[in-house]
């Protein structure tokens, strides 16, 4: 690719400052959409470049802001910046390094669903990056691009940051929203959706960071332009995250369709120590184990693709798993993991993660028969189907597929 | 009209409303889905996740809107990928629901396994074992045996009190929220929640006292495992041990429908005792829940202060003599008075114990009077609220004025029903001189001086109000618009800052204003007493009438005074000297303590508990319920009716003193009102909706809590008098004097004789208080928690200082009986006591 869309920043050095983004025609996508554009010729525009959300599930953008009860005011737009799935560090580069882009995108959804005030919610971690929005969205406010009847339009948007205390659960998007509210971070029943009851029971659009970035450019040059990136069906970049046992780590815009060799081989620059990759986990610890063959190689990353090698792309977080990896050490550390950060509302997850946790820390050190590796199997199995949200969910799809996939590790 | 629709529950046809949850539609036709976090009461979270179900709903062509029919014409059926939480899903037209399929059983299966790898099944010693819902659903579902690794338990605190009443054992908690969602949803005490996360998420309590709330004990009653317990039952016996008897709470006018559990013990030396009280369903009265005066207040009854031998003044002292001799007496100096004697009971006494005490005293032409501080139970009786009437029907469209009562301190269940009439969108009026609790639900806040608690409510009846106070939402014009153009309106009155004399002028007022604004005569209308005791409607009903001021020369005059179930003196010390009473006058105390006015007495006659025999109470709503025998009487004891119709035969008369049935069938022949009831009448039950089990015998897994079945009589509520009602006519009542006002106000707990005897309350009961502006309180010299002195009807007493921007400027709340003799208001004098230099 030429350019980066959501990376701009390492083709324009200090695009973080508002006067550079500003003379790269920074805020022109949202002046645009204030004083020439209907706001439901905002959701037309992000449906028709078919941009799909980037946080994990795909579902498309625009028809999730037409979804947004309009019999029911205000409107909350926000963003969830909680970026809390091991592997994944994409929404955090751009926040640090483009943030205006991001801080646009925000403000053009708002605009798209007439929410006066929109939130970024960010994992407690990122304190700096909220003291830095802080200041960016202040120096917006000076600027008269963020507050009262922007523009001369009659239309009025706020932004505020909003700091989590260090739970994963609260990049769900509706225990966010109970964390913003000021309450235990635990989801709550869908349905009812946010678009229909969300943030202090009103319409709330949650998107992204990656995909809310997306949105300036698109106001800006067009839905047509944007699906000239990636696939049919998965268009526009996404954001790779790739980490484990790789050569160079880090964070690689690519368009959606790239393959994982493409990746892993091509700017990753493969597996260190001449070990051969075995496995492949797509979408950080909610991921199932990809066995690396040539085929999965192969693969284009994109939201339908990876479905065909028994994993989802979710937030495209690659961690990469040589052959120095025991699969049984993998599922310790991601059972370890979720037991940690589950809840606790609903029964199969919050026992199930525990238990699970337990069988995998004894399997991990060889102190386990083969019964226990069934019992861990089943007791996964036994989750499945069952969990109030994604989370438990979640939880059992590197132990499934790791038993499945890589059974020769688990022979004592 | 709510929509119907129909669906197939595990091949049974169901129709029921639109938006009714699977859960209660299978349980309407006998089909039970076992739940742990669901309770018909709140809203569903689907959080156990035991309750999965397969659900399917006829497929629809997306193209032409019409379902898709099979070969045989049956539209075709689409089951979901997953199962579904039968708590959390709306019924909808066409659906087939399984739940009775082997991968719906395997799944609740696996439910109760998780729930049970955490859980350390100590049902053995568990105070819900028997009872246990975890218990029930493991037997049903459970796997046989465990597949988890016994080192792998994770152990918990097992006694963390969350309060002086409520205990947790943390590792029986499953994490449903049911008590935290009880304290949110349903009574808004927020005291509770949940803490930290996953494995490690428990119950704390963020109040000071712990879990600060009077509803608390409920929770205990709807916690589906042995994690929450009373203090008073925990460790205390095991639930297929106890006996249960249907009675009636006689603590406030609620009249809430209790069970008590008993249990014949060595512990308690071969005695039968009460065990802990239950709330008994009544749907139109308390539902399934209780308070916590309920709960716990009930053990006065087996005090060890108990009297248990007729007591006669001999050489100055009172000794214990045979009933032959002290009946012989009373009844020779009853005669003797004639219509000098004078009889004052009180509400605490059933229908059948104040029935005979009038005939007796009639019977000689004495005089009855109730002892109360508040007046219109003959106005109730005429414009109270008519049969039909119910709390839990009210919502849009229907006005609830409270005047002049603190309802969560006064009778917190109505508190409740009110509140949720209120957010059900009832148009919820709040009269009152200081901000209560039920203010946060109003629509419309009136706020008066203390004294001008009738003059605000007639200013209601002209639509016309004095200007109000700056902040609030409303003027009194538009609350009494509000209240005259609703299609339904009820008046609560209660006696917050009233003496019988401000009473009677506040009755009449509301009595008025819903004649006038035609509120009368229909169900959901009319006018509620928040009566100080149980029964003091019946009282008034069976034509007691208080010792109003035009009544004090009876007092004066009288030669003999038969004080039952009342303690004149030890509410008001002065009362000999404010009365004159001559030290002749002969007196007569039939009570269950050795109350300072039985110190005082000629004879003393020791009565039953109302746990130990039977009688009837009416409530406040007018709704006549029976009690029956719960625990064995303390021997040598009588109910009062059968002292009563002994000392009466003495006299020559003859009265019904065998069992109080028979009596009530004189009541009902005489009593217009109760014209055609009858004990059986009053044992007649109905079907009430959500089902709950009883206790150990509980049917079905859907559980409601274990509060208890309703066996044995859900009461009548009694007609309206079909007399006219002539205006009232409104005594002009103000309060004279300057400085500092003192007026009574009620607290739940208190240091009554029917309260102070439960130990386990003497934390909430506290100190006897005084509470004070802060502005008065700098004027006077006093501080925060401070103790004071305060001069009261020429008394002296001490008294904790609180202070509290809630109370008026000029006035001093002091609590009922708390230790300060108050019967109205009246000025006050307080001087901040000696400092204590630390």
């Amino acid at each position: 690719m030429t350019e980066h869309l959501l990376l701009r920043h390492r083709d324009i050095p200090n695009i973080d400052q508002l006067d550079i983004y500003q003379q790269h025609g920074g805020f022109d996508a949202f002046r645009k959409a204030v004083t020439t554009m209907q706001p439901d010729a905002v959701i037309d525009l992000v449906k028709a470049s078919g941009l799909r959300g980037r946080g994990g599930a795909g579902f498309p953008t625009g028809m999730k802001w037409a979804f947004t009860d309009k019999k029911n005011w205000p409107h909350y737009v926000v963003c969830n910046a909680d970026e809390s799935e091991p592997g994944t560090f994409k929404d955090r580069e751009i926040m640090e390094r483009n943030p205006f882009q991001f801080l646009e995108g925000v403000m053009i959804t708002a605009y798209a669903v007439q929410a006066n005030l929109a939130y970024v919610y960010l994992r407690g971690e990122f304190w700096q990056i909220a003291s830095q929005l802080d200041r960016q969205i202040a120096e917006l406010e000076a600027a008269g691009i963020l507050g009262d009847k922007l523009f001369g339009a009659d239309y009025s948007l706020r932004l505020r940051t909003h700091l989590g205390a260090g739970a994963y659960i609260c990049g769900e998007e509706t225990a966010m929203l109970e964390s913003i509210e000021g309450k235990l971070g635990q989801p709550r029943l869908r349905p009812p959706f946010p678009p229909s009851f969300g943030l202090f029971g009103k319409p709330t659009v949650v998107n992204n960071v990656e995909t809310l970035t997306n949105v300036p450019l698109i106001v800006a040059r067009g839905a047509e332009w944007y699906r000239s990136f990636g696939t049919d069906k998965s268009p526009g970049v996404k954001v790779f995250s790739l980490s484990g046992c790789i050569n160079r780590p880090g964070n690689y815009e690519l368009p959606l369709g790239a393959t994982f060799r493409e990746l892993i081989v091509g700017r990753g620059l493969g597996v260190p120590f001449g070990h051969k990759i075995k496995a492949i986990m797509p979408a950080g610890a909610s991921s199932s184990l990809i066995v690396a063959t040539d085929e999965a190689l192969n693969t284009p990353m994109d939201y339908e693709s990876v479905p065909k090698v028994g994993a989802q792309l979710g937030s495209a977080s690659v961690i990469v798993i040589d052959d120095s990896v025991d699969i049984r050490w993998l599922l310790d550390k991601t059972l370890h993991f979720f037991k940690h950060e589950s809840c606790g509302k609903c029964t199969p997850c919050r026992e199930g993660t525990y238990w699970m946790s337990h069988l995998a820390e004894r399997i991990a050190s060889d102190h386990a028969a083969q019964a226990e590796v069934d019992l861990l199997y089943s007791v996964a199995s036994q989750i499945k189907g069952k969990c109030l949200c994604a989370l438990g969910e979640f939880s059992i799809e590197a132990v499934l597929s790791g038993i499945e996939r890589f059974k020769e590790d688990f022979v004592s | 009209m709510t929509k119907l629709v129909s669906l197939t529950i595990d091949g049974k046809q169901v129709t029921v409303p639109e938006g009714t949850l699977f859960v209660d539609a299978a349980k309407r036709v006998g089909i039970d889905i076992p739940v742990f976090c669901y309770h018909p009461k709140m809203e569903p979270v689907g959080m156990c996740r035991m309750c999965l179900v397969d659900v399917g709903r006829p497929m629809i062509d997306r193209a032409t809107g019409q379902p898709v029919m099979d070969e045989n014409g049956a539209p075709k059926i689409q089951f979901g990928a997953k199962l579904d939480t039968a708590c959390t899903t709306p019924v909808s037209e066409g659906m087939v629901v399984i739940g009775a399929s082997d991968k719906v059983k395997a799944a609740r299966k696996d439910i109760v396994e998780f729930i049970l790898t955490s859980h350390p099944l100590d049902c053995p010693v568990c105070d819900k074992g028997g009872e246990c819902p975890l218990q029930n659903l493991t037997m049903a579902y459970g796997p046989g045996e465990t597949r988890f690794l016994y080192d792998d338990k994770l152990h918990l605190a097992k006694q963390v009190p969350l309060g002086e009443l409520i205990y947790l054992d943390r590792e029986r908690c499953i994490q449903c929220g049911r008590c935290v969602r009880f304290q949110d949803e349903i009574v808004d005490d927020p005291v509770i929640g949940f803490f930290n996360r996953g494995r490690s998420l428990e119950i704390v309590t963020h109040s000071d006292p712990g879990f600060d709330s009077v509803f608390s004990g409920n929770t205990t009653d709807i916690c589906p495992v042995g994690a929450l317990t009373t203090a008073d039952f925990r460790f205390g016996a095991r639930p297929w041990e106890l006996k249960s008897t249907s009675s009636i709470c006689s603590q406030c006018p609620v009249g809430c429908n209790i069970t008590f559990n008993v249990r014949r013990e060595a512990a308690s030396g071969g005695k039968t005792v009460i065990k802990r009280v239950m709330p008994r369903q009544n749907e139109t009265v308390n539902e399934i829940w209780i308070c916590d005066k309920g709960r716990f207040g009930y053990h006065y009854t087996e005090s060890d202060d108990r009297l248990t031998t007729p007591l006669i003044r001999k050489n100055g002292e009172l000794t214990p003599a045979s009933w032959d001799e002290a009946l012989g007496l009373v009844a020779s100096r009853f005669s003797a008075a004639g219509e000098g004697l004078l009889t004052l009971g009180s509400g605490r006494l059933s229908n059948e114990d104040l029935f005979n005490l009038r005939q007796l005293t009639e019977g000689v032409k004495g005089k009855a009077a109730l002892y109360t501080h508040m007046a219109g139970g003959d106005l109730t009786a005429q414009v109270g609220v008519a049969p039909g009437t119910d709390f839990g029907e009210m919502g849009k469209g229907t006005a609830i004025l409270v005047a002049a009562s603190d309802l969560y301190e006064e009778a917190p269940i109505w508190f409740l029903r009110i509140k949720q009439a209120a957010e059900r969108g009832a148009t919820l009026i709040v009269a009152n001189a200081r901000p209560t609790k039920l203010e946060a639900y109003a629509s419309h806040v009136i706020r008066y001086r203390y004294g001008a608690e009738a003059e605000t409510i007639a200013a209601m009846t002209v639509d016309r109000g004095p200007t109000t106070v700056a902040g609030h939402p409303s003027s009194v014009a538009d609350a009494s618009k509000a209240f005259a153009e609703a299609e339904n309106a009820v008046i609560l009155f209660g006696s917050d800052g009233l003496g019988l004399e401000g009473s009677q002028a506040l009755s009449a007022a509301c009595a008025n204003l819903l004649v006038a604004t035609r509120h009368v005569g229909r169900a959901n209308n009319g006018l509620v007493g928040v009566w100080s005791r149980a029964n003091d409607q019946g009282a008034w009903d069976m034509g007691l009438r208080p010792l109003t001021v035009d009544r004090r020369p009876e007092l004066q005059s009288a030669k003999a005074i038969y004080v039952v179930a009342a303690d004149p003196f030890g509410d008001d010390p002065g009362l000999l000297a404010t009365f004159n009473l001559q030290p002749a006058t002969f007196l007569v105390v039939q009570d269950l303590f050795l109350t300072e006015t039985a110190r005082r007495a000629d004879v003393v006659l020791p009565a039953q508990a109302f746990t130990e025999r039977e009688g009837a109470y009416t409530s406040g709503e007018r709704r006549v319920q029976r009690f029956y025998p719960a625990a064995p009487a303390r021997p040598d004891t009588w109910p009062d009716f059968a002292i009563t119709a002994q000392i009466a035969q003495k006299m020559g008369s003859i009265l019904e003193g065998r069992v109080p049935a028979a009596v009530f069938t004189q009541i009902a022949a005489t009593v217009a009102a109760y014209a055609g009831l009858s004990y059986r009448k009053l044992a007649e039950t109905n079907d009430q909706w959500p089902s709950v089990g009883s206790g150990v015998r509980r049917k079905g897994l859907y559980f409601s809590g274990t509060a208890y079945e309703n066996k044995q009589g859900v009461g009548i509520h009694l007609p309206l008098s079909p007399t006219p009602l002539p205006p009232v006519n409104m005594q002009s009542f103000h309060l004279q004097g300057e400085g500092l006002l003192a007026v009574p106000v009620t607290c739940l707990y208190d240091r009554g004789q029917t309260v102070y005897p439960s130990a386990l309350l003497h934390q909430r009961i506290g100190e006897v208080w005084v509470a004070l502006h802060p502005a008065d309180a700098e004027r006077l010299g006093v501080v925060a928690n401070s103790r004071v002195s305060l001069t009261l009807g020429g008394a002296e007493f001490d008294a904790t200082a609180r202070l509290d921007e809630s109370v008026p400027q000029g006035v001093a709340l002091i609590p009922r009986s708390m230790g300060i003799p108050i019967n109205g208001p009246e000025a006050v004098e307080i001087r901040a006591g000696e400092r204590v230099v630390l």
